[in-house]
């Protein structure tokens, strides 16, 4: 069994994530350690990009204060390396693809295995389009985990089939973004991709407060949470790990 | 791999949550294109509210004037709305509301796509959503209150570099939200498949006018055509019909900008490189990690770091070739055309022109060009105006 798969044998995974360099690399390596101390069971590292068209307007703020401060693919490489044999959970990629088609899709994933990361996520390469990505990574071993959405519908049964290591389940319409409701949709979507296949599933998108995560982990099998933590970053700026660490602690808390 | 290629470019790299909705677009696309009262009424609007078909128009001035070929100008600045842009617009509104869509978003950059689907909304009765870069609300302020006097809702993006790229990013940020009532309207041959396909399609007609009223004026194909390409439809629309007419010349005009080796450009296939972003592989300006390169160009319908996947496939062939036109340049033709022919052309139009201008000269007078004049220049007087040092009595400060 992969590790992310491992990830999810300890009852319902808490899985945050940041955006890499913002505010600075050596503030987001101090919270990936703030993160693995408070819990988390995979952690997923953004890799800033320009044009984030999925994420709402927290995380695009990320990228580009990120992307400002000079924070480059190679460091964030650099950063996974350094920390890889302390961090003993999952560390994904969270990264568009044209970063990854820009740096070669064979070196981006060999540089990924050869710092320990375990997969990648690529929001904008759907299912149909991810041949060309997917057989660089598995010949290294790297998880590529595929998304699933309310709008999905008949799609589910066939992307929950052909993936691995858990899916990405986006909870609502939109882009990434703190949500004050959130639907009935991502019940109904992951009832459908457990049916199809037994690969977890974690909820994303919108999820900010302990009391959404709980009720996001009551029917799936972890909760993603990024903008509500990359928006106290910005509040806090290089001061934010020890906020950081308490958030953590207390939505893992809450899934338990 | 998903349909929709032109080569290896093209493809539908969108989000999970889009992917129903292209997926309903390419069938509801496929099911009306072939549909006699869906093409009987396109083809209504284009005659009856458009004004098609377009003029093609024999400069006899500026042919005298650079003393080489032959020169047409192919008049899409009579359109009504004043672009090629309303040819895309009526087709995917009327499919939109077939397709039971209430509602039109689009992008825009010069404004000209926003004002042609405001159009379009009022028409056929929707509601109508711009989303425009607040460079560009600035430098084109005139299509702002254009549209909003359509009964449009313009928002103002302020994201990025505040340009055309942005107000995809925004108009693609809303769509993921709002698709069951929405149908983005896209300008351009970008973006996922259909979108590629679809606006050549409804541009093409360009393209057929041209060999049509080319037969008539003078019995044969023309030796060039020329087109400036920012996304690239008007220059896809004009081509198209002659890509299998090896014997023609088939030019896309890149905005140069400040110059092709200055960083301040927007020389797509001249400059960038292979990448995918806004759904399709295509060329792109980058950097080394991949990051969207911010562009230049003082047209803000060409200030965009893509071009469409089938430009891309065309370049790569080698059956169209893609030149850059500074902003001198096009300023330049700009003035040039209005000086000697009386028209005023859109500045992005006017790089097609500066083009031709270098070009015609070089050519015996029996070769004749087809310059596409994609729209017409009224909205970029005070941009001109500006660039110029000249100060004008628009109140826009």
């Amino acid at each position: 069994m992969s590790r992310i798969r491992e990830a999810f044998k300890n009852g319902k995974a808490f899985i945050p994530f940041i955006t890499g360099g913002d505010p600075d690399i050596e503030t987001t390596e101090k919270i990936l350690y703030a993160l693995y101390e408070a819990g988390a069971d995979i952690i997923e590292i953004g890799i800033p990009f320009s044009d984030p068209i999925a994420e709402g307007p927290v995380i695009e703020a990320a990228d580009e204060r990120a992307l400002k401060g000079g924070c480059t693919t190679d460091m964030l490489f650099g950063l996974v390396a350094r920390v890889r044999a302390d961090i003993g959970v999952p560390i994904l990629f969270m990264t568009y693809y044209n970063p990854v088609f820009a740096y070669g899709a064979e070196r981006f994933t060999k540089r990924c295995a050869d710092c320990g990361l375990d997969g990648l996520i690529v929001p904008d390469l759907p299912f149909e389009e991810r041949e060309e990505l997917l057989m660089p990574c598995e010949s290294k071993g790297l998880e590529l985990i595929s998304l699933i959405a309310p709008t999905s519908e008949e799609r589910i049964t066939e992307i929950a089939k052909n993936s691995s290591g858990f899916l990405y389940c986006v909870s609502s319409l939109g882009v990434t973004g703190v949500r004050s409701k959130l639907g009935d949709s991502a019940r109904h979507m992951i009832k459908l991709a457990k049916q199809a296949a037994g690969l977890p599933c974690a909820v994303g998108f919108g999820i900010s407060t302990p009391e959404q995560a709980r009720e996001m982990a009551e029917f799936s099998d972890g909760v993603i949470v990024g903008s509500a933590i990359v928006r106290m970053i910005a509040e806090h700026g290089r001061g934010c790990v020890e906020p950081v660490r308490a958030f953590a602690k207390e939505m893992k808390r809450a899934i338990k | 791999m998903a349909k929709g290629r032109f080569g290896i470019y093209g493809g539908q790299y969108v989000p999970e949550i889009l992917m129903n909705a292209v997926g309903d677009l390419v069938r509801s696309y496929e099911r009306w294109r072939k549909d006699p009262e869906f093409i009987r009424e396109l083809e209504d609007l284009l005659k009856n509210y458009a004004g098609r078909p377009s003029l093609l128009y024999h400069a006899k001035k500026m042919t005298a004037d650079l003393g080489g070929a032959k020169i047409y100008l192919k008049r899409e600045d009579l359109n009504h709305t004043g672009s090629h842009k309303i040819n895309n617009v009526l087709g995917q509104a009327l499919l939109a509301k077939k397709m039971g869509k209430t509602r039109l978003i689009a992008e825009t950059g010069a404004g000209q796509h926003g004002v042609a689907t405001a159009t379009a909304a009022v028409l056929l009765g929707m509601d109508c959503e711009i989303f425009m870069g607040r460079e560009d609300t600035e430098r084109q302020a005139l299509n702002v209150y254009r549209m909003e006097l359509l009964g449009a809702k313009v928002n103002c993006v302020t994201t990025g570099t505040s340009t055309l790229k942005d107000a995809v990013n925004a108009t693609m940020r809303e769509w993921a939200g709002r698709m069951d009532d929405t149908h983005y309207c896209l300008g351009s041959v970008m973006g996922p498949h259909p979108f590629p396909t679809m606006v050549r399609d409804f541009q093409s007609v360009i393209g057929r006018e041209i060999k049509e009223q080319m037969k008539t004026a003078e019995g044969k194909l023309p030796d060039s055509v020329i087109a400036c390409v920012g996304g690239g439809s008007n220059a896809i629309g004009s081509f198209y019909e002659f890509i299998g007419d090896a014997c023609v010349d088939l030019v896309g005009c890149e905005a140069a900008g400040k110059g092709v080796d200055t960083p301040e450009n927007a020389a797509t296939i001249t400059n960038g490189a292979v990448g995918v972003f806004h759904g399709m592989k295509s060329y792109f300006c980058q950097d080394a990690f991949g990051q969207i390169a911010p562009v230049h160009s003082i047209s803000a319908g060409l200030d965009y770091p893509g071009v469409g996947p089938e430009h891309a496939a065309l370049s790569d062939k080698g059956r169209a070739r893609y030149v850059a036109v500074t902003d001198k340049e096009a300023v330049g033709a700009f003035e040039y055309l209005t000086r000697t022919e009386g028209i005023i052309p859109a500045i992005e139009s006017a790089h097609a022109v500066a083009y031709a201008m270098k070009y015609a000269p070089t050519l015996d007078k029996s070769k004749i060009i087809v310059i596409t004049l994609s729209g017409r220049g009224d909205k970029d007087v005070a941009q001109v105006a500006r660039y110029k040092g000249v100060a004008i009595n628009e109140q826009d400060s």
